[in-house]
């Protein structure tokens, strides 16, 4: 679905990213894994064409993102952001239709159709019962959840998700994540998923992609990427490496100096 | 069911222009000399749809070449003052950006103290073009010192118009210094804001700016929703915002260079009544714009004839309504609305 052809990228002087090649295939759900500053959010910023590479080609069925138009992009990949500063307050509806704005072109009003799928977006992200709510009057988690919904309205074919558990409860962790596990499992919506919580990422997603200084250091299934050996080098920190007792995936456990 | 649609807006504009007006009815029956306000209506509707007209010939041409034309000239500078005013406001992300905030008036205040000194008076038409020239010198100026890799950065816009309208303000300043005793007055009521000087025939000229503007803005409503929410998520949402950013910069500074130039520096009405609006519609631009429009035209009539008539025969300066009346209505809106947070 997304083939990252060999992208480097600089904000003015020293590389940010430096020839990173990977795929996306449809239906996968991939972390995005690496330590402060390894590039995770300028290489979401690059995916939905925010920034774009100096060097490097990113294709979405065989067509380069750069020659792609901006609602043309934005019909096909949504993103979330890590925080999103709201300066008026909208409602959580008037928000979640947003994301019908790559359809509507130069038209100022929603039809019916597009409200209809606002609706199912926020029904299935447990966000209906909210519609009426100004945006500064809801909780962080379910603030996240009508963001999710306004991606969702966008029906694109690849969502990316910039540390989505952060300031999260772990129950609303678990909610968020197992929304989007369905989201992935059920309706093959394409993940990507930065994460600091590596042992979130290793439990829920299906290939790991673990970024140092701006390149690939290890690509895979979790159990080859989250290793001792690994996370130790790019980390630079003593870890200990065990099964989560439930699911088998690799966990991760901080060891004092 | 509070989502903005085609009939809400309709219906919202239809009642704030019978609100529309009512004030220009009661502007033109308001006034020093006094003139019956059945009168004053007949004279205004019979020459609107051909025919006799009654009155005299001193009430004729005060209703039809004063008052009338006046009031109508309020309107279309409230109007643009506070679209230009909302269309900064989300430009910028800053509520507390007001058409004013880039400079834009600055440049017209030393077209208009330049034009004066050269001993242009204020009711010619050279002055409001001279300044109408020096707004727009302005807005260039900022646009070309506001913009970093040929893009426009609203904080680096907003430096480089805060900074160039400081140096302005020193050449204000430095103008207003060497003046004569009679221009002085003359220059610090243009830089209140003062209908009472204005040529009530440059209202054609102001016109096409004003609707013009409003209607291009209006067409980017929707996206500017979306800028509201910042660069990234419109970028997200696949509005072009470079190109956004250009069109709103350029139409809201000619909407408020063409307003001021005829006027003079009339504050608060782009602050407050975008707010205001807001506090009573919702943040949605796509009402916001036309209920703008209609309030501060609304508004700026009702203050001007509060400047004709509370101490008359003297005129007020109408910049001076406008904060009086302007600023403690804000306060209480505010107040009264807690739950909207927009400060």
């Amino acid at each position: 679905m997304i083939d990252v052809r060999s992208i480097s990228f600089r904000y003015h002087q020293g590389w940010v990213l430096q020839d990173v090649s990977f795929r996306i295939q449809k239906g996968s759900f991939i972390g995005l894994i690496g330590p402060n500053g390894s590039g995770k959010t300028t290489l979401l910023k690059i995916l939905y064409h925010h920034l774009s590479p100096q060097q490097g080609d990113i294709l979405f069925d065989q067509i380069p993102l750069r020659k792609m138009s901006r609602p043309a992009i934005a019909k096909r990949i949504a993103m979330v952001a890590q925080e999103t500063h709201i300066l008026f307050p909208f409602t959580a509806l008037e928000v979640v239709l947003m994301g019908r704005s790559p359809y509507l072109g130069h038209r100022l009003f929603e039809s019916s159709k597009d409200l209809e799928i606002a609706r199912k977006a926020m029904e299935w992200t447990e966000t209906f019962s909210l519609s009426e709510r100004a945006m500064d009057e809801v909780s962080g988690g379910e603030r996240k959840r009508i963001f999710i919904a306004r991606a969702l309205a966008q029906e694109p074919e690849l969502i990316l998700l910039d540390e989505p558990t952060t300031n999260l409860d772990i129950h609303h962790q678990r909610d968020f994540l197992d929304l989007i596990l369905t989201l992935n499992k059920e309706r093959g919506l394409t993940t990507v998923m930065a994460s600091h919580d590596m042992n979130i990422a290793s439990e829920f997603c299906d290939q790991l992609i673990l970024l140092c200084d701006g390149k690939i250091d290890r690509m895979g299934h979790p159990e080859e990427v989250i290793t001792r050996e690994n996370i130790e080098r790019v980390y630079g920190c003593d870890v200990w490496v065990d099964r989560h007792p439930v699911s088998g995936a690799p966990r991760i456990h901080l060891l004092k100096k | 069911m509070t989502l903005v649609t085609p009939k809400k807006v309709i219906l919202i504009s239809a009642l704030l222009t019978l609100l529309l007006l009512g004030v220009i009815l009661l502007a033109v029956t308001l006034g020093s000399v006094r003139v019956p306000f059945r009168l004053s209506i007949q004279i205004l509707i019979q020459s609107i749809m051909g025919g006799n007209v009654s009155g005299t010939d001193t009430e004729q041409a005060i209703i039809l070449s004063l008052r009338f034309p006046r009031a109508i000239l309020a309107g279309l500078v409230g109007a643009g003052l506070s679209v230009s005013g909302a269309v900064f406001q989300a430009l910028l992300r800053n509520p507390l950006a007001d058409p004013y905030i880039l400079g834009v008036s600055s440049g017209a205040a030393v077209g208009a103290i330049v034009a004066l000194l050269l001993g242009l008076s204020t009711a010619s038409l050279g002055l409001p073009l001279v300044s109408f020239l020096g707004a727009l010198m302005t807005v260039l100026l900022v646009l070309y010192f506001g913009r970093q890799d040929g893009k426009i950065h609203p904080n680096t816009l907003l430096l480089a118009g805060v900074i160039i309208g400081s140096f302005l303000s020193a050449v204000i300043m430095f103008f207003i210094s060497i003046s004569q005793r009679e221009e002085l007055r003359t220059i610090i009521f243009w830089l209140m804001g003062d209908f009472s000087l204005a040529n009530p025939q440059t209202l054609f000229t102001v016109f096409p700016y004003v609707l013009g503007g409003f209607v291009v803005v209006y067409l980017q409503a929707r996206h500017l929703n979306v800028m509201l929410f910042g660069e990234e998520n419109a970028l997200q949402l696949g509005v072009n915002v470079e190109r956004l950013r250009m069109i709103c910069y350029l139409f809201a500074s000619l909407i408020t260079a063409a307003s001021v130039s005829v006027c003079g520096l009339i504050g608060f009405v782009g602050l407050i009544v975008p707010h205001g609006s807001r506090l009573i519609f919702g943040p949605d631009h796509r009402i916001l714009i036309p209920a703008s429009a209609l309030i501060g035209a609304s508004f700026l009539i009702a203050s001007d004839t509060l400047a004709r008539i509370l101490l008359a025969p003297v005129e007020l300066p109408v910049g001076v309504i406008t904060a009086v009346f302007g600023g403690p209505f804000f306060i209480y809106l505010l107040k009264t609305r807690k739950t909207m947070k927009v400060l």
